[in-house]
């Protein structure tokens, strides 16, 4: 198969610089994102998965150009897009759209849901105000909300209400790419089915990709057709959703597999519990960053970084060992 | 079986506000045996927080009233005691830990004299005894370097480690019963796995009965022995755990099972099951089962008549709170 993906990200870094002091002097930086590289195909879900402070969600908004890389190149649609001037960024982003984790701080309180999601379509398409007012129902209908949710303002729906109206707002433009950001995070479980059902039937009508970024393995083992895991800034395992889950090869994917409590008092299994919290992203452990939490650590993991290597089928992993 | 140590009867909790009256709990009965895990689950909204609140009496003041029902701890009526004697039953019989370990510990004292402060508040230790307890305590919840770590403020700890800091607070007092309102929704898995492991590790040490408080139903299958399920402000179910998992009765918790996308039904589907609508408003005086609405079992009955908790028949132990309780057992 040699079908052009949609993005692909070599060598992105994003590394932030830490200031101290009254002349705010740079002392250190932070590299939230060191080296990540992966491509999306056309319809694809791929979901990034970590926990706080493994730079997933830097990732997201560095592919929007919400904030711009130290280095590395994003290529969009056969365009790359990672020196792009803000114009014509400006231009790329109607087909490269987000979705916040938060409902409650992602829409603004004092417009209704039917300027909300009106607002990209008034900004980009240009529209006779009939035919976004029509647009705009068709979106409303589109995720479930009905027509007169238009004249509605923020407070009067509820979480799972509101994280529809984010995602019609990023379907108004009919982009190609969505990036979502920890989307069901903040909803409660029965809601989270609602939001990842129509998420999944979207994607399947419309041809969507997503970037899928989320703490949660249940909710990735879900949606991913593949996974990439990251630990402080750097992927240590991608691949197909079926080979991480069945078959992890790196000790922290299996680690992170093992702590996910499981629905059903019956299941027996053996959980890996990690010693220790992750390490600062400042002063990130030499060697292999995992080391200092790796019950398999030896002398090489402490100076020498693993490259990602292959495993068997479409599956790629970085660890000196043979899991 | 054993007295129950705490027993809640009938508790009615309602908060009064500008725009009325929410019924957050609404006649709940529930107790906890002697060393016993018990997990009480439900989304946000359902009273499982204000239910802990209310067995504390830490309500906030003027707002929330609780204006029915009793609470027996070891035989004696929490609610009718002074605001003196309360204070000798929280922190010291009854402990809690909360979701947020940053914002319930004070920022501008040492953990270690927030440790020692209920030993010597309660205990009346010395300070040098108090201060011996606490390193005790937190070499009790594994916090490397005890004896330096005391001279630490919370700012100084990672998310995990105030966690376990509050842990260590919580049990100082020895107390009979640990309520844990979701201790471990802010963490991150692999820190949620090692706070879990301690947590059940410690009651086996000091004999605390633990009342569990969470939204999630894996942390529950993995360390609660008995379960109560809530929906808007009503207990709707109760059971050992391993029964609930197995065969669970109320059309709710069983749609709550099914919407997991990590559980046994969730894995491998491509649209997870769904429960429709959203939780009723608390503010409205429910008619009927406050489930209905949502419930795929409704029946005209169900939409007038508030259901009781009666027993479902050869699973001793075992109630829910359907009126429809026989066909949805055959469905």
């Amino acid at each position: 198969m040699s079908i052009e993906p949609i993005l692909r990200v070599s060598d992105l870094a994003k590394h932030f610089p830490v200031r101290r002091g009254l002349l705010q002097r740079t002392v250190g930086k932070i590299k939230a994102v060191d080296g990540v590289s992966f491509s999306l195909l056309a319809g694809e879900t791929l979901c990034l998965v970590g926990e706080s402070g493994c730079g997933k969600s830097t990732v997201g908004r560095l592919i929007l150009r919400l904030i711009d890389p130290t280095s590395g190149t994003i290529t969009f649609n056969g365009e790359n897009i990672s020196a792009l001037p803000r114009k014509q960024m400006r231009c790329t982003r109607k087909s490269l759209q987000i979705v916040f984790q938060d409902p409650y701080a992602s829409l603004n309180p004092r417009l209704t849901a039917g300027t909300i999601i009106g607002e990209p379509l008034e900004n980009f398409a240009r529209l006779p105000r009939s035919q976004r007012e029509a647009r705009v129902k068709e979106l409303l209908f589109r995720v479930g909300l009905g027509a007169e949710a238009a004249h509605k303002y923020p407070f009067e729906f509820s979480g799972g209400q509101r994280q529809r109206l984010g995602i019609a707002r990023a379907l108004a433009l009919s982009p190609l790419l969505i990036v979502a950001d920890e989307p069901v995070s903040a909803l409660d479980v029965s809601v989270q089915a609602q939001v990842l059902n129509l998420m999944t039937d979207l994607k399947a009508e419309l041809g969507l990709a997503y970037l899928f970024i989320s703490h949660d393995l249940g909710v990735v083992e879900h949606m991913a057709d593949r996974v990439a895991v990251m630990y402080l800034g750097r992927i240590v395992e991608i691949g197909n959703r079926q080979h991480i889950f069945s078959h992890p090869r790196h000790p922290y994917t299996r680690a992170l597999i093992s702590a996910q409590p499981l629905p059903d008092p019956q299941a027996k299994r053996e959980r890996i519990v990690l010693e220790g919290d992750v390490p600062s992203a400042l002063t990130p452990p030499s060697g292999c960053h995992f080391h200092t939490r790796c019950p398999f650590a030896f002398a090489r993991c402490r100076s020498e970084y693993p490259a990602l290597r292959e495993a068997d089928g479409a599956h790629q992993f970085a660890c000196h060992l043979d899991l | 079986m054993t007295a129950p140590l705490l027993e809640v009867q009938n508790l009615s909790t309602h908060f009064f506000t500008e725009d009325g009256v929410t019924r957050a709990v609404d006649g709940l009965s529930l107790s906890i045996s002697p060393h016993e895990t018990v997990g009480i689950v439900g989304e946000s909204g359902c009273g499982k927080t204000v239910t802990a609140l209310s067995i504390l009496r830490l309500l906030p003041p003027r707002m929330g009233r609780i204006i029915g029902g009793r609470i027996l701890f070891e035989g004696t009526d929490l609610l009718t005691l002074s605001e003196r004697q309360m204070r000798d039953v929280r922190g010291n019989r009854i402990a809690m830990i909360f979701q947020e370990p940053m914002t319930s510990l004070n920022p501008v004292l040492t953990v270690g004299h927030q440790i020692a402060e209920s030993v010597r508040i309660h205990r009346g230790a010395s300070r040098a005894a108090a201060r011996m307890r606490a390193r005790e305590m937190l070499e009790m919840v594994k916090i490397p370097d005890a004896a330096r770590r005391l001279e630490d403020y919370p700012h100084q700890f990672s998310g995990g480690m105030r966690q376990r800091v509050m842990i260590a607070m919580a049990l100082a007092c020895d107390p009979k019963i640990l309520i844990a309102d979701e201790p471990t929704t802010a963490l991150d898995v692999t820190i949620q796995a090692q706070v879990l492991k301690l947590m059940l590790e410690l009651k086996g040490k000091t004999g605390a009965a633990i009342v569990l408080i969470t939204h999630d139903l894996g942390i529950v299958a993995e360390t609660c022995q008995r379960v109560v399920v809530m929906y808007a402000g009503r207990k709707v179910e109760e059971a050992p755990v391993a029964e609930l998992f197995a065969r669970p009765a109320h059309p709710y918790t069983r749609g709550l099972l099914t919407s997991i996308a990590r559980g046994k039904a969730g894995v491998g589907r491509k649209r997870l099951h769904e429960i429709p609508g959203i939780v009723p408003s608390l503010r409205d005086p429910i008619q009927g089962c406050a489930f209905a609405a949502r419930c795929p079992f409704a029946a005209m009955r169900c939409r007038s008549e508030a259901p009781e908790l009666s027993p479902v028949a050869g699973q001793p132990g075992h109630t829910a709170a359907c009126l429809r309780l026989s066909t949805v057992l055959a469905s």
